[in-house]
């Protein structure tokens, strides 16, 4: 019983932090400098969220070497992407380097 | 116009594909952890199914095992999915104008994934009238992939030992990769994200995600003092002109 509750209760937090500003729309607006910072918030957060996953995958500090699959593969996606500028190729030929790369390489 | 409608939203849910996959195996360690704690079953589907936010979820796990309180429990909850608001924010101005149902729906199916894509996507098409049906897709997607992972994790988590070696991650970092890269190019933009990335790595091991959470203020930090000093710079010359 306890842990339901508990369970609904973080349903409640997370749908508050999820949804209020939506709920709100229209009636919020924020000022001008408060938008300036949004604008960075996607290329900030995403790449804050991968780059341990690629330089440190393992959680045991730095791997900036050739035996790190993660970091070969997302070198393999920056290369592709920037040439090219194609989402899929993009994903396709970083997802084909990281596992030839971890299983034909090291494997 | 049904269409348009279907083919966005079919648009959405494809371009997460690769988000499905790299989300899976999550799913399922879930799954399994929930089948060696205190957590009943359906208690664990429940809490994917109403909570919906996979980091959160691990945590609670976690502290539940260790006889945590509630409000400890809560307040974790708290920090841990504190980013999502910054996501509305980011979000908000192209649903807006949509009706409350919709801004529910889609508030209520935000996650780390679906951000990404949708970044993605505005950043493409910042006046796409069927935005919000390529959003639906893209959310549902990983709603329904989620759910679906979770029990196979507490159905059949024990078959799956090592899952985590496979590195089916990666397939998240590829595709915010091909999301973030076109976005780089402005100066601020290339230097917020560089600054971010390199906060993120100094603090991976603090708790919380406030590591991530360091990172986005330090990056977006650098990215204003950078647009204002470009700024500052451009209004010099043209002055001397």
């Amino acid at each position: 019983m306890t842990n339901t509750i508990m369970i609904l209760g973080m349903s409640a937090v997370t749908v508050f932090l999820k949804a209020a500003l939506f709920i709100a729309g229209d009636r919020i607006t924020f000022p001008p400098l408060l938008k300036e910072a949004l604008g960075f918030v996607p290329v900030t957060v995403l790449t804050a969220i991968i780059v341990p996953m690629a330089l440190a995958p393992n959680g045991e500090g730095l791997e900036l070497t050739w035996r790190n699959p993660q970091l070969v593969g997302s070198i393999a996606a920056i290369l592709v992407c920037v040439a090219t500028g194609r989402q899929l190729l993009t994903i396709v030929v970083a997802l084909a380097t990281f596992f030839f790369w971890q299983l034909g390489v090291l494997g | 116009m049904t269409m348009t409608r279907l083919s966005s939203l079919a648009a959405g849910a494809r371009d997460t594909v690769p988000m499905l996959v790299g989300a899976a195996p999550f799913g399922v360690i879930y799954g399994t952890l929930v089948t060696a704690g205190p957590l009943a079953p359906w208690q664990g589907q429940l809490m994917s199914l109403s909570v919906y936010a996979g980091s959160s979820q691990f945590i609670a796990l976690g502290l539940v095992a260790g006889h945590a309180g509630l409000a400890v429990i809560w307040l974790t909850t708290f920090i841990v999915n504190l980013r999502h608001m910054l996501y509305a924010a980011t979000l908000l101005p192209h649903v807006a104008h949509l009706p409350a149902r919709w801004r529910w729906l889609l508030g209520f199916l935000l996650t780390d994934e679906t951000f990404a894509v949708m970044a993605g996507y505005y950043a493409r098409h910042p006046k796409a009238p069927l935005g919000h049906w390529y959003f639906l897709g893209s959310a549902l997607a990983m709603y329904g992939n989620w759910q679906l992972w979770t029990l196979v994790g507490l159905l059949f988590g024990a078959a799956f030992p090592q899952l985590q070696s496979l590195g089916l991650d990666f397939a998240m970092v590829a595709t915010f990769i091909a999301i973030v890269v076109p976005q780089l190019a402005s100066l601020p933009h290339l230097a917020a994200a560089l600054a971010a990335g390199a906060v993120a790595l100094i603090g991976q091991d603090l708790p919380y995600k406030l590591g991530l959470m360091a990172a986005v203020l330090v990056g977006v930090a650098v990215g204003l003092a950078l647009t204002r000093w470009r700024a500052r710079g451009l209004a010099r010359q043209e002055e001397a002109a």
